[in-house]
């Protein structure tokens, strides 16, 4: 046989040998709808599509580039990329630009970063991190360790305010801690103790935040400010029937009824267009996408890999569920991206970052047995 | 605890956790699915029809921009109603048809029909687009009678801003222009979206950018019903827009008129201000142009005839230009001189003409000299030898450390553009300037022999026009500085409240009374017997000034001709000036470019505004300029190589 023949095989088998074919197809499936989903809410216009199909580029290939990391190397990076995080946040409590009321962005001169963006991987890595070096001695002070590390953060960030990004983030920590096994007993203390403290947080909440969620117990009650979005995402759904109106025909979206409807409420632009059908196969994507996410954790080594497998599937859920909620109106209007379907650049590296943590857990978990 | 710690238990219960994790994912998503149920089949027929019958769609209706009036409410910017043509491409079917079909009826140039393609891609598609502005009446006349053949094509008034004094004081004032990315971004820093929604001009330039926020207004809305093709059905309610602030400026439009045309057509700036406020009275910069050209999006052909036009009209040579300030520097030296104890008044040098240093002979412009020179006679004949020994004596930082105090070599704040790119720094030159300006440490260093030219007023020094003026207002105001600003006051369109902007002094120079006295006293001696004198005779007013001309081209070591020189490489006349001298009322700093001697080509024109505020004299013969002014006028010719 001709070596160069199989010299190019062997890199080419090599080079694709740490990627998860099935989690790779679920993820390019719900990335494909993205992609026609937002040429329609641009109005069949190619250059969102088009950078977004660029943004993608540089993040499959940031997945590959980590998918062929071992994750002993990523354990390495959790305390750094914590305390960097911790640090760019305080920056932005000093320097950062106010953008709509919201001090979220940090100036780099060339250009501008959210901190709390990184947050969403660091967080988990961190808590999963510290769970592994006190894998063989953990105590109960070892969560409440856990949990300060969680707080400090979660703070930082809803205070700037984004209540969105600080749901997403407090909930990887929370993932991490209760997989890790939190007690039952104190989970439901917590759930009890948050029940009671609801009205106490009710009073910490911005009035746009309350105005919120009071829309969503009655959209009708501000029609023109906050229920707007909810309504008209709302009979967007609702006018898109089984079979929905057939892409590039649905009239809310067209005719710019809804707002941001290339981002946070992409959904309903999908949701009009593909009806019942349509959303159907997107719930079950995004289930086979975090199904198989939790299958990698119940299949990897050591405790680290495992408990950051596992969130990484529940992340997946809560934003999924959370926007999707919003959109459709059962949760309240907080910033949170579809993943995978949204515009925006930040998002899927985000969302390909954390499949190629999940694709270096899975190819490696051999080596690490041995 | 002792099950936090078996292997075997651990994985054991984390796999318990995924199964759970697994059922709550399960729940969650049926939540979902019962929900689309519930939206997309049970309640299918509802939002059908809410979607195609019943679309409430919230229209911006803009606000009418404030207007800016001059000091005597003579109005420099306003807004006039225009009848457009107008178009909703959602409701024609053929859209070239149509468009030619109606160029038969009013005029449409292909510039029109490119721009209408432009807006048609930014604008959503419900809107109704431009096609033609600024229609006739027998154009509007003639559509309505066609009107029944053009669905989706309606005449609409809509304002525009016009500027009624074409070019006067246009670098002042600035002018808008279409809602451009660079704006979005500004607009939200601000946080000021909700407010721009529908708005499709902004301030560029000037006090319209300065005060944008101020003149903007507040964005109404009108809820209206609209069908399933995008056409408003009946209006729900109507949130009427509340009009934009108005501005009155400290600024004479009929000044202003006087000084721009006593520039004839020479390039140049002129800035007078208010000493005892820091009003600015006249800002202006030669050539100007006409900000009408911008508002409804300039043409091609019309930018690039500013643009590439030799005298750069576009350039405000008040604010942005930086020049070497001459002669008119010596005065703020002398008073350094004063300040520091490096001198006192009756101190006098023999000037032999010349003063050697290093090797380098530095060249007065008499030959021969000017004799015994004090400080007074420094002044009033403009002699260059005492202040290449002055500034020898001073040394650079303590000469630096002076004039910053009066402004020189900083921005003055002025109320026009935004974020400070209205105008420039300049160069005040100092041993910590030179080592930021350049790399090598060789050329970092501060040479001695530097500083003497410094003190001349050429060297490194580079200011603009609006710092020399505003360095002249406070040695007028016997240092107290104001800043200077163009608005007076800004009238709120709801109440009618106005609200003043300054003055209130910046700080106190705190100088000895005696000495700001005997500088001015030495600036009248210049008007009556020194070098502005010929400019000033038969003034009916006491005047105070200083005559300087600035380097363009070094010569080495011969003297100046202008005659053998071409017009760019002549070198800038400069003149301040303020009067009366005893309460100042206007303090003034004329630049020429290449106008060759100050005292011949910039004094003549601070005498026409002079006159004018002042006296209430217009030009015409009482202030020609003199074509034959002889080489005895003649001033400084700076440092020889």
């Amino acid at each position: 046989m001709n070596p160069w023949f199989g010299k190019i095989q062997h890199y080419a088998r090599q080079s694709i040998a740490h990627i998860d074919f099935p989690l790779f197809a679920i993820a390019l499936a719900i990335l494909g709808i993205g992609m026609l989903t937002i040429n329609s809410a641009t109005h069949g216009g190619v250059d969102r599509t088009l950078s977004n199909a660029m943004h993608a580029g540089f993040a499959i290939a940031l997945m590959w580039l980590i998918a062929r990391l071992p994750p002993p190397k990523l354990m390495r990076t959790a305390v750094p990329l914590y305390l960097l995080g911790i640090v760019l946040l305080v920056a932005v409590f000093i320097f950062g630009i106010k953008i709509n009321g919201a001090r979220r962005w940090l100036p780099l001169g060339f250009t501008r970063v959210q901190p709390a963006e990184m947050m969403k991987i660091a967080m988990p890595l961190m808590l999963a991190w510290y769970f592994q070096q006190y894998e063989a001695v953990l105590k109960l002070r070892h969560y409440a360790f856990a949990a300060l590390l969680l707080l400090v953060p979660f703070a930082l960030i809803a205070k700037q305010p984004d209540l969105g990004t600080a749901i997403l983030v407090g909930a990887a920590g929370f993932y991490v801690i209760f997989l890790a096994g939190l007690p039952w007993k104190i989970i439901v203390a917590l759930l009890v103790a948050c029940g009671s403290a609801a009205p106490f947080l009710w009073n910490l909440l911005h009035d746009y935040q309350r105005k919120r969620i009071l829309t969503l117990i009655d959209p009708t009650s501000d029609p023109l400010g906050a229920g707007y979005h909810i309504i008209q995402a709302t009979i967007a759904i609702g006018s898109g029937g089984i079979f929905g109106k057939g892409y590039l025909n649905g009239t809310q979206t067209h005719l710019e009824f809804i707002p941001e409807k290339h981002t946070d409420f992409i959904f309903a632009v999908f949701s009009e267009e593909w009806g019942l059908l349509g959303n159907s196969v997107l719930l079950a994507l995004y289930f086979l996408l975090i199904l198989r996410s939790l299958m990698i954790a119940a299949a990897a080594p050591t405790l680290f890999s495992r408990l950051l497998a596992g969130t990484i599937g529940l992340v997946f859920f809560t934003y999924a569920f959370v926007n999707i909620g919003m959109v459709s109106g059962i949760l309240p209007v907080v910033g949170v991206p579809l993943p995978l379907v949204s515009y925006g650049g930040t998002a899927l590296v985000t969302i390909f970052v954390c499949i190629g943590i999940l694709m270096s857990i899975h190819s490696h978990r051999m080596m690490l047995k041995k | 605890m002792g099950d936090f710690h078996d292997p075997e238990r651990h994985t054991e219960r984390f796999r318990f956790r995924l199964v759970f994790s697994t059922i709550v994912v399960l729940l969650a998503f049926s939540a979902l699915l019962a929900r689309f149920i519930w939206l997309q089949v049970v309640q299918h027929d509802y939002y059908r029809t809410r979607a195609e019958d019943n679309r409430i769609s919230i229209v911006p209706i803009p606000p009418n921009r404030g207007i800016i009036v001059d000091s005597k409410g003579v109005v420099m910017a306003r807004n006039y109603s225009a009848f457009t043509l107008e178009i909703t491409p959602s409701r024609v079917d053929h859209l070239e048809t149509t468009i030619d079909a109606l160029s038969a009826l009013v005029d449409i140039h292909p510039k029109d029909r490119k721009r209408f393609k432009r807006l048609m891609d930014e604008a959503r598609n419900f809107e109704s687009i431009p096609i033609r502005t600024r229609l006739s009446d027998e154009e509007v006349a003639r559509f309505a009678a066609h009107r029944y053949r053009f669905p989706g094509v309606e005449v609409k008034a809509r304002l525009f801003r016009q500027y009624p004094l074409g070019g006067i004081a246009s670098h002042a004032l600035g002018y808008i222009g279409r809602v451009a990315d660079r704006d979005v971004e500004w607009i939200q820093e601000e946080g000021r979206e909700a407010n721009y929604r529908g708005t499709e001009h902004i301030g560029k330039t000037g006090l319209e950018q300065h005060y944008e926020f101020e003149l903007h207004g507040e964005t109404g809305y009108e809820e209206v019903e609209i069908d399933a093709g995008g056409r408003a059905v009946r209006s729900l309610k109507r949130t009427p827009p509340v009009t934009g602030n108005n501005l009155t400026l400290t600024l004479d439009t009929k000044l202003q008129e006087i000084a721009e045309q006593a520039f004839g057509n020479r390039r140049g700036a002129l800035v007078a201000i208010e000493p005892s406020t820091g009003g600015i009275l006249a800002l202006v910069s030669t050539p100007n142009y006409d900000p009408n050209l911008f508002v409804d999006g300039i043409t091609t052909e019309s930018w690039k005839e500013l643009n590439d036009h030799p005298d750069k009209p576009m350039v405000n040579r008040a604010l942005n230009g930086a020049y070497p300030p001459g002669s008119t520097f010596k005065p703020f030296m002398a008073l350094a001189a004063l300040e520091t104890g490096k001198r006192r008044p009756h101190q006098a040098i023999s000037d032999p003409g010349y003063f050697n240093f290093g090797g380098h002979t530095f060249r007065d412009d008499k030959k021969g000299g000017h004799g015994m020179v004090d400080m007074y006679k420094s002044i009033v004949v403009s002699c260059d030898t005492y202040y290449y020994v002055l500034a020898n004596d001073m040394g650079i930082d303590n000469i630096a450390r002076f004039m910053e105090t009066l402004g020189f070599g900083q921005k003055t704040g002025i109320d026009i553009g935004i974020k400070g790119m209205g105008e420039s720094e300049g160069v005040l030159p100092s041993t910590a300037w030179k080592k930021k300006r350049f790399k090598k440490p060789e050329q970092q260093k501060w040479y001695a022999g530097e500083t003497i030219s410094v003190g001349i007023g050429q060297g490194y020094n580079a200011y603009t026009v609006i710092q020399l003026a505003q360095a002249t207002a406070t040695v007028a105001n016997n240092g107290v500085v104001f800043r200077p600003h163009l608005v007076r006051h800004i009238t709120d369109a709801r109440t009618g409240e106005k609200r003043h902007i300054e003055p209130q002094p910046l700080k106190n120079l705190n100088w000895n009374p005696e000495h700001v006295e005997f500088i001015k006293n030495a600036m009248q001696g210049v008007n009556t017997s020194g070098t502005g004198a010929r400019a000033f005779a038969g003034a009916p007013y006491t005047s105070a000034g200083k005559t300087g001309t600035a380097q363009v081209f070094s010569l080495k070591g011969g003297a100046y001709k202008a005659s053998a020189l071409k017009e760019h490489l002549r070198d800038h006349a400069l003149f301040i000036a303020f009067a009366p001298v005893d309460k100042p009322k206007i303090a003034l700093a004329v630049l020429v470019e290449n106008g060759g001697f100050g005292a011949q080509s910039a004094a003549p024109i601070a005498r026409m505004v002079l006159d004018y505020y002042i006296a209430g004299k217009l030009p015409g013969g009482a202030a020609k300029e003199d074509e034959e002014a002889k080489e005895s006028d003649a001033e400084e010719e700076g440092d020889a190589q």
